[in-house]
């Protein structure tokens, strides 16, 4: 007897668990040739609402983690990816890519994971300073996460853009609520799986499917959401997220670079979702040669 | 305690014989109350009558004058750049900041509750606690929030416990009794049931569910168990009781589906804060943050409210 092929239901990722979206509501994207990538949650207002409160959860505990920690449990998502590699492969190629296209996006996704899990405990000796002030303080400025921060994926890629736009942003601390790319979203659902078998505590990341046009509006009002990392290609899109964003003056960044070159990575996207912190410590002299330090 | 004998030989056939729950039948009944459609311009309403019923609560051993001052003001002045909103129903605060509490609300409406009888244990003799009790209304507490024995209760000894809530309805005068059950040391609904009418015959005022100490706190299974038992009270003797689950009700959801089930099971007439209580202290945020999105459109953050 013929078997019967177990399919897999793609799910929405929020605070650590699989839920469906909230709405009951499911889309159906093809691929070129006509075929049904699968049915996919078409995620709601309260999805987003709900996955904001589950990144503000997790921000307190993520943001305090050591460093070095940090770095560790990232290293562990590029390690979990590798042991998935053929199902990605698969699912880009079902969604467009040549077999070649689809091995070599998924190298770099793994590399670019491995890349800023060893920035997690380097980019505050980089970003913060000390400064000379002319006072009797030590000066000094450090690099703090912003706190949840949205990431609208890039349209025209499923993985690499996805991965690209998150991962410096919880490399330095801040909890993410991401929007997967409409029509390309089945490898960020597994991404998520991979991500929920990697020690990232739930809620650090948090990953919804559906309508952009839809949701970025609740994303971007949401007073608890304190920057969007913009990776589409729509100048209105941006635009709106710009002007809602003024509500409780939310960061809003637009990046447009080709994520599948080896170079679409580097410190200023991590420090991009840093705010700088600078403390005035009184202290008599430093530095000088009657400092006692 | 010649009129507690009286009381005690009177309701013994009452409380000593509660009738038994149906665990699987409180929970379908529970289930379908957290079903109902409530559309915005209700929601609204219910959202400000739960601020109102709330009992703004610290009960930390941590807490100073100034934690109590701040907070008293919060119940007074729960989000200024909402006009139009209530106050809460009333503080609760431990003995020692009664006075301070009382100064703080005074004119404004909102009362003061003291939790009283060594909360949160209750294990102390009897003449400590109506020691501590007395003092708490002698600072001038509106009501008073007892716990029982629970060690006796689940020893069986309920004829003590009876006699314990009889002589601190004494010591209150004029204060209102809430009688903390702490259901979740009771273990099954039974007990809860049991605890309840005993508490109710014993002279409560209000049943209130747990200290906010113990895990679980208000389910609410637990306090449908309770309306249950205020509603057997009332229809046999036509006497009102409160309500107040306290503990675990962080949400403006949570808070709509026990306002829904207090409608549903006891009536109208039991929808004010003289009659039902939210003993909480992280509600009255959510409550707000969901009062300012209906406002404004947005989802809201804690950021932009006062610390609770």
């Amino acid at each position: 007897m013929e078997r019967l092929e177990v399919l897999k239901t793609y799910k929405i990722y929020i605070g650590g668990q699989f839920p469906r979206t909230e709405s009951g509501r499911y889309y159906t994207p093809v691929n070129k040739a006509g075929k049904a990538l699968g049915n996919i949650c078409l995620s709601s207002r309260k999805d987003v609402r709900n996955a904001v409160s589950a990144a503000r959860k997790a921000f307190g505990g993520w943001s305090e983690r050591a460093a070095f920690n940090r770095g560790q449990i990232i290293y562990r998502i590029a390690e979990m990816l590798e042991g998935r590699r053929l199902q990605f492969i698969e699912e880009l190629q079902l969604q467009g890519s040549t077999k070649k296209a689809a091995e070599e996006e998924v190298n770099l996704t793994i590399d670019r994971i491995v890349y800023y899990a060893g920035w997690c405990d380097k980019y505050q000796a980089i970003v913060s300073s000390v400064n000379p002030v002319a006072s009797s303080h030590f000066n000094f400025s450090v690099a703090e996460p912003m706190g949840v921060v949205g990431v609208v994926a890039p349209e025209n890629t499923s993985l690499i853009g996805l991965v690209s736009l998150v991962l410096p942003a919880i490399c330095g601390g801040n909890t993410v609520v991401v929007l997967a790319a409409e029509h390309l979203p089945l490898c960020a659902v597994t991404f998520a799986e991979v991500v929920n078998s990697s020690d990232v505590p739930g809620g650090v990341i948090n990953i919804l499917t559906g309508s952009n046009k839809e949701m970025n509006p609740t994303l971007s009002t949401h007073m608890d959401v304190n920057a969007i990392v913009y990776g589409g290609n729509d100048a209105l899109a941006l635009k709106e997220l710009q002007e809602n964003a003024v509500l409780n003056v939310k960061r809003v960044f637009a990046y447009t670079n080709d994520w599948s070159k080896a170079d679409a990575q580097g410190l200023h996207f991590i420090s991009d979702t840093q705010e700088i912190k600078t403390t005035w410590h009184p202290i008599e002299n430093i530095g000088g040669a009657a400092s006692s330090y | 305690m010649k009129k507690n004998q009286d009381k005690k030989n009177r309701f013994q056939a009452e409380y000593l014989n509660s009738p038994a729950v149906d665990k699987v039948g409180v929970e379908e009944r529970v289930a379908r109350f957290q079903t109902r459609s409530i559309k915005d311009a209700s929601k609204l309403q219910g959202l400000k009558m739960a601020l109102n019923m709330i009992d703004l609560t610290t009960l930390e051993g941590k807490d100073t004058p100034g934690k109590v001052k701040q907070m008293c003001y919060k119940a007074q002045h729960l989000h200024d750049l909402l006009p139009g909103l209530p106050t809460v129903a009333a503080v609760c605060v431990y003995p020692s900041m009664v006075k301070i509490a009382k100064k703080e609300v005074a004119g404004s409406g909102v009362n003061v509750a003291s939790v009283s009888t060594a909360f949160p244990s209750g294990q102390a003799p009897l003449d400590v606690k109506i020691t501590d009790t007395k003092f708490a209304v002698d600072e001038g507490a509106d009501e008073i929030d007892m716990v029982i024995s629970r060690g006796k209760f689940l020893a069986g000894e309920y004829n003590y416990v009876f006699d314990e809530i009889a002589t601190i309805k004494e010591a209150c005068g004029k204060a209102r009794l809430k009688v903390i059950l702490e259901t979740g040391e009771l273990a099954t609904l039974d007990n809860v049931r049991k605890a309840s009418d005993l508490a109710i015959y014993a002279g409560a005022d209000f049943i209130k569910t747990s200290t906010g100490k113990i895990q679980p706190a208000a389910t609410m299974q637990v306090t449908y168990t309770m309306l249950m038992a205020i509603k057997d009270y009332y229809d046999k003797t036509g006497i009102m009781i409160g309500m107040k689950p306290a503990g675990g009700i962080s949400t403006s959801k949570l808070a709509l589906h026990n306002l829904v089930m207090v409608k549903e099971v006891l009536g109208s007439a039991w929808l004010t804060n003289e009659w039902f209580r939210f003993g909480a202290s992280s509600l009255a945020n959510d409550v707000l943050m969901q009062i300012m999105k209906a406002e404004t459109g947005v989802y809201q953050s804690s950021d932009y409210f006062s610390i609770d």
